[in-house]
């Protein structure tokens, strides 16, 4: 034991960076996000370019284009054309940028909303039993369908995706947050703070808040996984994203039709999500790992 | 024994009446006379105002409620207005391919998931065990359309094994039906096998760092026994808790399985209502779906009383 | 000719994984243990004493490795034998019972079926035979009824039955050596003394050897033949029970025998002062009745009355289920009694709501039993000792200044304030929480089990401390305790409770030497050891 303050926090970090599925599953993540940052500069087109001439042409064709000037310029299909004749690799590189926001802000909102009430949950005890009630109500409707419904509501549209997943991933995360605050406020160290006179706000952010940060970290990493798996599933069925915005269920919507004789189009977008949601998972499981053992214990 | 099953039941009466009002209220949320979205894009005025008046929606929210509830009650689930039929007969006509995609898929998931689970455990640290979790992992991350394109290229276009696409009733013969349905529930499967498997060795993993197994060990007792008899006999709850919730991933899973699939039941039939904006259909399958949902954890829930005889009714 | 050993160990050395504290769990220890011999093998947590009972038994977690030496069941060596040897002798000529029987059964296996399996292994016993043998056994164990518990599960028994069953199914198939690691540490005192009572009568009519593992000195002094005290995984001393617990020849055994508190009470002048708090017909009722619903209601604490004065210790004993600790949380408003009042200098703090209740709770300030659980982790120390004061009005800088002092008056450095609870001993944290309770002046320290979780040493070091702050500071502290032994040393004046209802008050010396109610007498004649004085010889 040294004399120097270690704190608890340095102690998680340094565990965390020694963990192989941290570290593959964050590179690979970061290298999803730096696609779908770079996108234009990834030698993309236009993804919503059509060329009724190129139609359901296999990776790799080659052809000439007029570009603004007149002037015909080569271009290459590096993972072949759809329906419409737009560039493939051009939409799915694009598509990332969708598969991200989607995922990302699922995650953001819903635990925002999860953790408002779960806490007044936890902590309200009048209001206990309401707010579970209602999250009950709406675990019993499978996540999917309740998407579904709630799709069916709004016009097709990015928010109205969101909105869809946000609310069944809600009472998920309202329960973790509720049964953290619960066991953790039996623990004597806060009832030392409340024999401090510390107050309920304070005593929530100071003592027992904290302890949600690593089991949301985990959760969220878990929601941002479902989330875009979710979106895709949406757009794929037809009743998600708008067909003409790149997404890489909207891609696989496309291919669906044409996938005995070019299956490239389901494929390839097929591909990239699946490795996306998998390096998202194992940053997840790593994490779950390091920051929060009785977590990895629990689920 | 009776008065347990009897209060069990009445709690879930809060439960499904909120399902109740969630789906109800589905309609009265969207922008727009529910009259109008009801009788679809190609109604006339009379048209609506008939769907008005039959429908109550003239009358207040709370009464509305109530006629609608009712109507539910009596098997009376509405008309589609877009299939012009009763949304009941369309259910009924739906309910096959469904349940044998569903049932199948089950069997075939406890019969590899758990014996993976409680191996892994088992062998914890070894490469049996971070090859079982590499592939859950992974199986978790495959989105079920994604499996299923990928099984039908290989079995169905390449190999030409099996049929592409489509059901065959069972009453046509169970060699059809059975051949139709094998890489469906395989594609709908990985995922359940994957997450079973997961929570299986997390459940039988905790059992083992137990007090009551190094008793075990101190009588004596053969490793294989002190898994089988001790470990995994008290896994059970956890185990059975998890399959009953994976239950709401199965029905999400079925819409997609369908509809890659081609299989006319009833997920296709909610992503068709879903794109004809048919709010009759939408509202009773949803409804239909968490009731299922709600009485496969009631009984998991009875289960338990079987399992661990510390939970008494 | 002496008859053979049931067990020699010799030389024994259980290496610890590379990144420990020590290299050795245990190192080079050796000792025997003859046919019909109690060796009682005691010592601090960390000591290495349980790990040797699982070397023996080969169910060592596999992190542990043993280097060197032997252990000799009957002559043959236990660390050499192959895993399927290691079985048949498991149950059949060694057997083991452990410290908590609520969880060594299987939840979902009926008792009777559990003994039974140790027959089904190792004999070709048919299910009926087996079935009358383990009713023989449990019978012989003096469990009520045998006939009808054979078919009961685990959770349908108390504590006291559940262990009476694990030595039962230890016992029945005659083993030459059972193995007791803290076989009664998670039992209340007067079902201690039962299976204390057992294990020695069985091990006499059978003619058992037995390693017993305790850290309890009591436990020793009651039924140990010979004894062996173990320190940092060495055998620090080692021989005939009198000898050791009496004669201590090492200097760390002469400290452990000091530290052990004597079950006679010292001296005290009564305190005359004010009263600082005074509690009167206080009630706890647990649970509601309710439409469809089966809950129990539970009367925690009944009627209870009681005061103390300024500079005295009142102390509150009791077994588990009592209600002490009911009452002291009640004290400190941690949960909200049903009805009564609790008056501080004429204030009922009883039933103030929350909001009203805030500047009277730096008056009564609570020290926890857990010390692993009692401090922030993720705070230092320093902001968990000012966090009080700074919530009554005191500036941060002051405060700080009396965090140091305070670190210094418990015996800890004030540089300590920077660090976090995880760089700090048990016997420290509760240091710290002494501390912080004192670092808003209170009038009251409620003390709930505060030096229970303690190694005997530690506990010793840390009742004084009590005891000093309260002389100092004038404070009226109310001790909560199971432990007889501390109760006799720290407190003036006792209450003695049994499910929710207080059965005798009055002086501890009075208490001890004239108990009135017959549960106090049960609860001090289940005192284990209580005759023996702890390092009597080698005072002068």
């Amino acid at each position: 034991m040294t004399t120097a303050a270690i704190s608890p926090g340095s102690q998680t970090l340094r565990r965390m960076l020694a963990n192989p599925s941290v570290i593959i599953g964050g590179l690979l993540v970061l290298a999803i996000l730096l696609m779908g940052l770079l996108a234009p500069v990834l030698g993309t087109r236009d993804p919503a370019d059509i060329s009724p001439k190129d139609r359901n042409q296999p990776p790799g064709y080659e052809t000439t284009v007029r570009d603004n000037s007149g002037a015909k310029v080569p271009v290459v299909y590096r993972l072949g054309s759809d329906t419409l004749g737009r560039d493939v690799y051009s939409r799915i590189v694009y598509g990332a940028r969708i598969s991200l926001v989607v995922g990302i802000s699922v995650a953001a909102i819903s635990i925002v909303i999860g953790m408002a009430i779960g806490v007044l949950a936890g902590y309200v005890r009048w209001l206990d039993g309401i707010i579970m009630r209602i999250m009950d109500g709406l675990m019993a409707i499978p996540a999917i369908l309740l998407a579904i419904a709630v799709v069916s509501l709004f016009s097709a549209g990015l928010t109205s995706v969101i909105i869809a997943i946000v609310v069944p991933e809600v009472p998920r995360v309202v329960r973790l947050v509720r049964s953290i605050v619960l066991s953790i406020r039996e623990e004597p160290y806060v009832e030392a703070a409340i024999t401090a006179g510390t107050r309920t706000p304070v005593l929530l952010v100071r003592h027992i808040l904290p302890n949600t940060i690593a089991p949301l970290i985990v959760q969220g990493t878990f929601i941002v996984a479902s989330a875009i798996i979710v979106e895709a599933i949406l757009s794929f069925l037809g009743i998600g994203i708008p067909p003409e915005i790149p997404t890489w269920g909207n891609i696989m919507a496309e291919g669906r039709a044409v996938f005995q004789l070019y299956p490239h189009n389901i494929f390839y977008p097929g591909l990239v999500l699946a490795l996306t949601v998998l390096a998202v998972n194992m940053l997840g499981d790593g994490l779950r790992d390091t920051l929060d053992p009785r977590f990895a214990k629990r689920v | 024994m009776f008065s347990y099953l009897l209060r069990r039941l009445l709690a879930t009466i809060p439960v499904m009446l909120l399902v109740a009002v969630f789906v109800f209220m589905l309609l009265r949320l969207t922008p727009g006379d529910p009259a109008a979205i009801i009788a679809g894009d190609y109604a006339n005025d009379a048209q609506i105002a008939e769907i008005r008046s039959k429908l109550g929606l003239d009358k207040p929210l709370p009464v509305q409620f109530m006629v609608w509830l009712g109507n539910m009650f009596q098997g009376d689930f509405g008309e589609s207005f877009f299939y012009k039929k009763q949304v009941g007969e369309l259910i009924a006509a739906r309910l096959e391919p469904t349940l044998s995609l569903s049932l199948l898929t089950i069997i075939l998931t406890v019969c590899i998931a758990v014996p993976l689970g409680t191996l892994a455990a088992y062998r914890q640290g070894s490469w049996l065990d971070r090859g079982i979790m590499g592939f859950s992992v992974l199986g978790f991350s495959l989105p079920v359309f994604v499996i299923g394109y990928i099984l039908i290229y290989v079995f169905s276009i390449q190999l030409g094994w099996l049929p592409v696409q489509g059901y065959q009733r069972i009453s046509d013969g169970v060699g059809g039906w059975l051949l139709r349905l094998i890489l469906p529930s395989v594609a709908l499967s990985v995922i359940f096998v994957a997450f079973i498997a997961r929570m299986t060795r997390t459940s039988v993993l905790e059992v083992l760092g137990e007090d009551y197994i190094r008793t075990a060990r101190a009588k004596g007792q053969t490793e294989s026994k002190v898994l089988m008899h001790h470990a995994v006999r008290n896994a059970a709850v956890p185990i059975v808790t998890v399959i009953g919730l994976s239950f709401a991933i199965l029905i999400g899973g079925v819409v997609v399985t369908e509809s890659v699939f081609n299989l006319p039941g009833l997920g296709l039939l909610t992503v068709e209502a879903v794109l004809a904006r048919d709010f009759p259909t939408i509202q009773a399958v949803i409804l239909l779906f968490s009731f299922i949902y709600v009485l496969i954890n009631l009984a998991i829930d009875v289960s338990y009383t079987l399992l661990d005889p510390r939970i008494r009714y | 000719m002496e008859k053979q050993n049931v067990l020699e160990v010799r030389n024994l050395t259980v290496s610890l994984p590379r990144n420990a504290d020590r290299p050795n769990a245990v190192e080079n220890i050796s000792f025997t243990v003859a046919p019909g011999e109690i060796v009682c093998v005691v010592g601090e947590s960390g000591s290495g004493k349980s790990v040797t009972a699982s070397a023996v038994m080969g169910l060592l977690p596999s992190a542990l490795n043993p280097s060197a030496g032997e252990t000799l069941l009957q002559g043959e060596d236990t660390l050499k034998a192959s895993p399927n040897r290691l079985r048949d002798l498991r149950g059949t000529r060694m057997a083991m019972i452990f410290q908590e029987p609520m969880t060594a059964l299987n939840p979902v296996t009926r008792v009777g079926d559990q003994i039974s399996e140790v027959l089904e292994i190792h004999t070709d016993l048919s299910a009926s035979e087996r079935r009358k043998r383990a009713i023989e056994i449990m019978e012989s164990v003096h469990l009520p009824d045998p006939e009808k518990m054979v078919d009961s599960f685990p959770h349908q028994l108390s504590g006291g039955q559940r262990q009476r069953i694990m030595i039962a199914m230890a016992l029945v198939l005659d083993p030459a050596l059972l193995i007791a690691d803290e076989p009664t540490t998670a039992l209340d005192v007067t079902t201690q003394a039962q299976i204390l009572k057992l294990i020695k009568e069985m091990q006499e009519r059978r003619g058992t050897g037995v390693l017993f593992i305790t850290h309890d000195f009591g436990v020793v002094a009651e039924i140990a033949d010979r004894i062996v005290v173990m320190q940092n995984g060495r055998v620090v001393e080692y021989g005939d029970r009198d000898d050791v617990l009496r004669r201590p020849k090492q200097p760390y055994t002469q400290m452990l025998m000091a530290s052990v508190p004597s079950m006679t009470p010292p001296d005290r002048v009564p305190r005359t002062g004010d009263k600082a708090i005074e509690v009167s017909n206080l009630n706890k009722i647990y649970g509601r009745t309710g439409w469809l619903s089966k809950d129990r209601i539970v009367h925690a604490a009944s009627d209870v009355d009681l005061f103390v004065r300024k500079g005295e210790t009142l102390g509150i004993v009791g077994e588990s289920g009592s209600g002490k600790s009911t009452v002291a949380r009640c004290i400190a408003r941690l949960i909200d009694p049903t009805s009564g009042s609790i008056s501080l200098h004429g204030t009922d703090i009883g039933t103030l709501p929350q909001s009203r209740l805030r500047p009277h709770r730096r008056k009564v300030q609570i020290v926890f039993q857990d010390p692993y659980r009692s401090l922030n982790p993720r705070r230092t120390i320093g902001q968990s000792l000012i966090e009080a004061p700074v919530n009554f009005g005191v500036p941060v800088e002051q405060a700080r200044k009396t965090a140091r002092d305070l670190m210094e008056l418990v015996g800890l450095s004030g540089d300590a304030l920077e660090r976090y609870p995880h760089q700090f001993s048990g016997g420290q944290r509760q240091r710290i929480c002494i501390a912080r309770a004192l670092a808003v002046e209170p009038e009251v320290l409620i003390a709930d089990e505060a030096v229970s979780a303690l190694d005997v040493s530690v506990q010793a070091q840390v009742l004084e401390l009590l005891d000093d702050i309260r002389e100092r500071y004038d404070l009226a502290m109310l001790f909560i305790t199971h432990d007889l032994r501390v109760a006799a040393q720290i407190c003036d004046r006792l209450i003695v409770m049994k499910k929710g209802v207080i059965v005798e008050q009055g002086p501890t010396k009075k208490v001890y030497s004239d108990p009135q109610h017959e549960y106090t007498r049960l609860l001090l004649d289940a005192a284990p050891g209580r005759d023996v004085t702890f390092g009597s010889d080698t005072a002068a």
